[in-house]
């Protein structure tokens, strides 16, 4: 290995050190914006490396120079225009699109580099090949699906067929099976049934899945891409995509770990698919075995004027209303009159992990205020009124007890409130499809109004009462 | 080339053993940002795109290489770019003077009404 070749290897060990040190960091709000600076700097070093590499080493042809250069340009155009526009409630879809870039690049390098090396391909390198285009190609038709459904553009109920997990399962077993013959055997026509193999079985595979689903969707997808580049690294022999890559992997592998754990289903009972509700859960009739008190805005606004400690539990609900402005003009309004209020976030409020916590903070709230499940759970004994918005089942106090669907799941300690307000839209069941023990306790008024309007009109009848 | 590919899977290895310890200690608050920037990393993969620009020599390679360029490019500069959007909007005290709640709403319509708002305040 040459000097320079040394050189441009210690540089992206040095790159990747700052991707390390950008994700640590990260552990506090007021480290993170720093995190990811550091993280910026390592990348550009990186990609300034390639650069100098590319230079160096003068066997890029005049056309490959304008190609690269221009597609740099146009994708860059596009990953600024799309991050400075998107909406916060869109950051889901958003993050799934760069999900199905990452990955479809990584498959494109380890399709070139298999067609360009052609027969003299040494075993080893065609395994990490094929996995990259396997990965990388689920992963790109995969995380467009995703992001279609969240962009309710393509249906968030669960889509299957009579024999659909035979057809994965097959899928699965052709790309596999392929993948496997190609390595003894090298050929750039089996390798194209291998791509469409791993493009197909992507979407076969998040079309069943629901949209109550999608954060552990996602953050599986997250963890694929970093798998598919880094096995690209190997391909290319490249160090610093092999450590972003697995650092990737762990990071939305432990993701898809906490999101699975959260709503109390296995990782491999979610890919199964087939049940988890759509956007709008249809409003079942039929009432729980007991008497649902409803309340109107006034008395709702007296309860939560005269309170001295007041929890808001925001849900899908609230995000799908895209509410988090108003819900954070009422908690101003509340506090402006010296009432203490506070947020309880459980993991998988929204449609990403944390992502109501995004939504809050584009609401201005500050973060000191949102509370994590298990730090939040001890005051709601403290707590006059617990108001509920659009949250369902991580409410339920039925989780408490062994026997239904949602036993064991870790919930929000509502029912422990002096008294709770819940604004619903309806009576309809969360995604577990179960009766919800919270909304006929005594304690408990339901106020069915969608979230946005309700938080409204409570704001607005808090100023006009006690004003 | 196995004593290369030795140490390359030694490296991915303990990268994913570094990655779980440093990402369990991020709190749920920032998960959604920690993916962005986890999404902004894995957009490493542009050097890669970069790298088969060179060994590109016909159509097929120049297309192949061409659409790598604009996937990865993509993820890395937006990746980042939403990130550190993400990350502005993280604050400690509220911004003062705070919007009527009517405001607030109008905004919300509009993303970048509601940028400039934020930097207006």
């Amino acid at each position: 290995m040459s000097d320079f070749a040394w050189t441009i290897q210690v540089i992206y060990v040095l790159a990747a050190s700052c991707f390390v040190l950008g994700l640590h960091l990260m552990n506090t709000p007021a480290t993170a914006r720093r995190g990811n600076q550091v993280s910026t700097a390592g990348m550009a070093v990186a990609i300034a490396a390639t650069l100098a590499t590319i230079a160096h080493d003068d066997l890029i042809t005049t056309t490959g120079w304008i190609v690269m250069f221009a597609g740099a340009l146009v994708g860059s155009v596009l990953g600024l225009y799309s991050a400075r526009n998107v909406q916060m409630t869109a950051m889901p879809q958003l993050v799934s699109m760069f999900n199905a870039v990452g990955g479809g690049a990584a498959a494109l390098v380890g399709i070139h580099d298999y067609m360009t090396a052609g027969a003299g391909v040494s075993a080893t390198t065609s395994v990490t090949t094929l996995l990259d285009v396997i990965i990388g190609g689920v992963t790109f038709s995969g995380s467009i699906i995703a992001a279609g459904k969240l962009q309710s553009v393509i249906t968030s109920a669960p889509v299957s067929f009579p024999g659909a997990r035979l057809v994965n399962l097959l899928l699965a077993v052709i790309a596999v099976g392929v993948g496997g013959y190609l390595i003894a055997s090298p050929s750039t026509g089996l390798l194209a049934v291998v791509i469409v193999a791993a493009l197909v079985f992507g979407v076969s595979m998040v079309m069943p899945i629901g949209g109550a689903d999608m954060p552990v969707v996602i953050s599986l997808l997250n963890a694929f891409t970093g798998t598919a580049v880094a096995m690209a690294g190997f391909v290319i022999g490249n160090w610093a995509m092999i450590i972003a890559g697995a650092l990737v992997g762990a990071s939305g592998g432990i993701l898809t770990k906490l999101m699975a754990d959260a709503m109390n289903r296995s990782i491999r009972n979610i890919m199964l698919g087939g049940f988890g509700t759509g956007d709008t859960a249809a409003a079942i009739a039929g009432g729980p075995g007991g008497d649902v008190k409803s309340i109107a805005a006034d008395d709702a606004a007296i309860q939560l004027a005269y309170a001295s400690k007041v929890i808001i539990v925001p849900g899908y609900g609230l995000a799908a209303a895209q509410a988090q402005h108003e819900v954070a003009a009422l908690a101003e309004l509340l506090e402006s009159r010296g009432v203490d209020v506070s947020y309880a976030i459980h993991p998988v409020a929204g449609r990403m992990p944390g992502h109501m916590n995004v939504l809050l903070a584009e609401a201005n709230v500050p973060y000191p205020q949102l509370k994590e499940m298990d730090d939040v759970n001890p005051e709601f004994a403290r707590t006059d009124v617990a108001l509920v918005i659009g949250a369902n089942d991580v409410t339920n106090p039925a989780a408490r007890r062994p026997g239904t669907a949602i036993s064991g799941m870790p919930i929000l300690d509502v029912d422990q409130a002096k008294s709770i307000i819940v604004i619903k839209r309806s009576m309809g069941h969360g995604y577990a499809g179960i009766d919800n023990e919270l909304y006929v306790d005594p304690k408990t008024s339901m106020y069915f109004a969608d979230a946005k309007k309700a938080l409204t009109d409570l704001a607005s009848a808090v100023k006009t009462l006690v004003g | 080339m196995y004593p290369a590919l030795l140490v390359d899977v030694a490296i991915f290895v303990l990268s994913l053993w570094v990655g779980f310890e440093v990402i369990s200690k991020v709190p749920a608050t920032l998960h959604t940002p920690l993916m962005s920037a986890a999404n902004s990393i894995h957009g490493i993969v542009l050097a890669g795109a970069m790298l088969i620009a060179v060994t590109a020599h016909n159509t097929v390679g120049y297309v192949i290489a061409f659409l790598a360029a604009v996937f990865a490019a993509a993820n890395v500069v937006g990746g980042y770019v939403v990130t550190g959007r993400m990350l502005k909007m993280f604050r400690r005290r509220p911004l003062a003077p705070t919007p009527a709640p009517g405001a607030v709403s109008a905004n919300g319509s509009s993303p970048n009404g509601h940028r400039d708002s934020g930097r207006a305040a």
